[in-house]
């Protein structure tokens, strides 16, 4: 058999030197032995818990009936950008304009995606808050940028620092990518530290990639939009979706925001990988943005009841846990067992049957907490607190 | 934590503890029992009931809903009437509507029968009663804002970052 590819993978591999420059996820053989077990409690997923209300699932399986399976325009829907450019305006204060500053996607991490291609060029730094959601760092590097870590902290509440941050700008970077409400730690970045880090922006001439996906999930506090700080608008380029709001991870359906010269390069992109985001999932945004407040206030406050329930389950098994306060992930430190992160979450699972993700798997200062999700039951919740407490009292120092 | 926070959650799940109530809305569990006994002597809380799928158990029991219309009297209006009405064990449910009809009475009995005879004995000659129309319930598909049929299955990937 003769192959196209050369045989001396040293010289010239089959995939990409881009692609293997991504390290494999570290926590492989965790997943496996996790597939291998029953009546897990699994606090390691990074979903809601909810399925997509009804009236967002029948307005998308009307549009089936009634043959809407056609592409749409590549920015998508007009109605749905319309609509959208009125909910963002209504509740950050920031106006986009539909026609030309917004771009339907297929859920965020394609707008992700998008924004790092359409932004960095080869050498590029991108600073950015460590730990963090895995795909930032990996989408940098397929877009040939260098992702600039700014470790953050439990002591710090995990918010990135901002004479840190600028501390770590150079003449290559390009733009500060941050992730707030943030997965894997709950944290917020409280409107100050924003205004310090616009002003570092301004200084530098860099842009703001925002990635705001858990906007709608914050607890007693308001989300602050990037793009609606003083000078921002036009260099900021603002994610979102509708996956963690509107309990719609599998719709993957999401839109990038931003100044007209950035979408339309992001478009372009869009419009030659993706074409358009799939119309089912577009009705089914559109209704969503339309009809299903009531929704997401109920799913919000449900989340914060477990949020607060469960903070203060692993706080009293002696934990420490900083409280986090947007998305649905707690971030204990798990200091008070001999074991790193890895082993905690291993020996956990395997005897105590809960899932937790390790901290080190959204980067190396991630190393000392696990990240656990309460957008789970709450007799799951409290059945993993008796377990997790078991296994403490076995191994605490 | 307000109390309308508290009821909202005894609502959805009335064997959550004050213990619980308390964590999960970051409160104190002696002031979250003290505002609960409070209801209860309020009659804000009028009970704890459970929500049972009776097609499930083999059961003698039969709803219907009878649509009652009324000749309001002076002074009182409806409420009288209602009030001889929902007085009866039999009558479950009773609200006043607005419409072609004024009462709408959730009936319950264990068979047909037992139903036709409160109705036609005790309900229809009731002075003031003008007309009923019975309409037998046939299954309950939700109730209380649950679906009663089979639980659904979890969906998620055990872990996803």
């Amino acid at each position: 058999m003769t192959t196209i590819f050369p045989q001396n993978s040293s010289e010239k591999g089959i995939t990409s030197r881009r692609v293997n420059s991504i390290a494999p996820s570290g926590i492989r053989k965790f997943f496996d032995l996790l597939a291998t077990m029953d009546n897990v409690i699994s606090l390691g997923v990074g979903e809601p818990d909810f399925t997509t209300p009804w009236n967002i699932r029948e307005a998308a399986i009307y549009s089936l009936e009634k043959g809407y399976t056609m592409y749409t325009s590549n920015l998508g829907m007009p109605e749905l950008r319309q609509e959208l450019s009125l909910h963002l305006e209504q509740s950050y204060g920031v106006r986009y304009d539909p026609d030309s500053e917004l771009l339907i996607t297929v859920g965020v991490s394609e707008a992700l995606d998008l924004a790092m291609r359409a932004t960095i060029d080869p050498g590029d730094q991108v600073l950015m808050a460590a730990p963090c959601y895995v795909a930032y760092p990996a989408s940098v590097l397929l877009s040939c940028g260098e992702p600039v870590m700014i470790p953050t902290n439990e002591t710090g509440c995990f918010e990135i620092d901002p004479p840190l941050l600028e501390a770590a700008v150079s003449s290559r970077s390009k733009a500060i990518l941050s992730g707030y409400p943030s997965n894997p730690t709950g944290a917020v970045l409280p409107r100050p530290k924003m205004e310090q880090i616009a002003e570092i922006a301004l200084r530098h001439n860099l842009l703001i990639i925002s990635d705001e996906i858990y906007a709608s999930l914050v607890y007693g506090i308001e989300h602050t939009c990037f793009a609606s700080l003083p000078g921002m608008r036009e260099r900021t380029v603002l994610l979102g979706g509708f996956s963690k709001a509107y309990a719609m991870t599998g719709w993957r359906i999401g839109f990038a925001a931003g100044p007209r010269e950035i979408i339309a390069a992001m478009t372009k992109i869009h419009q030659y990988s993706i074409m358009c985001a799939p119309t089912m999932a577009q009705v089914a945004a559109l209704e969503a943005l339309r009809n299903s407040k009531n929704s997401v206030d109920e799913m919000v406050a449900d989340y914060n009841h477990r949020r607060q329930l469960f903070v203060k389950g692993l706080r009293d098994i002696g934990f420490s846990c900083f409280e986090p306060k947007g998305a649905f992930y707690a971030f204990p430190n798990i200091g008070l067992t001999n074991f790193n992160s890895e082993t905690f979450a291993e020996k956990l699972l395997a005897e105590e049957k809960v899932a937790v993700v390790p901290g080190t798997a959204f980067g190396e200062c991630g190393e000392g907490h696990v990240r656990c999700c309460y957008a789970t039951s709450l007799p799951e919740l409290e059945e993993a607190l008796v377990r997790i407490k078991q296994f403490v009292n076995r191994h605490q120092k | 934590m307000s109390n309308k926070e508290i009821l909202c959650l005894l609502e959805k799940d009335a064997k959550l503890t004050p213990e619980q109530i308390a964590a999960m809305t970051g409160s104190n569990a002696t002031e979250v029992g003290q505002l609960i006994k409070q209801a209860e002597d309020d009659h804000i809380i009028v009970k704890y009931k459970t929500l049972i799928n009776w097609d499930k158990v083999s059961n003698n029991r039969v709803l219907a809903l009878v649509e009652v219309k009324i000749t309001p009297q002076r002074d009182v209006g409806f409420d009288a009437i209602a009030e001889r009405i929902y007085k009866f064990a039999e009558a479950r449910t009773v609200y006043l509507m607005s419409g072609t009809y004024d009462l709408a009475v959730l009936v319950e009995g264990h068979t047909m029968q037992e139903i036709a005879e409160f109705v036609t004995r005790k309900l229809a000659p009731i002075e003031g009663v003008t007309g009923t129309t019975s309409h037998f319930v046939l299954r309950c598909y939700k109730e209380d804002g649950e679906i009663l049929g089979t639980k659904e299955e979890a969906k998620r990937q055990a872990v996803f970052l």
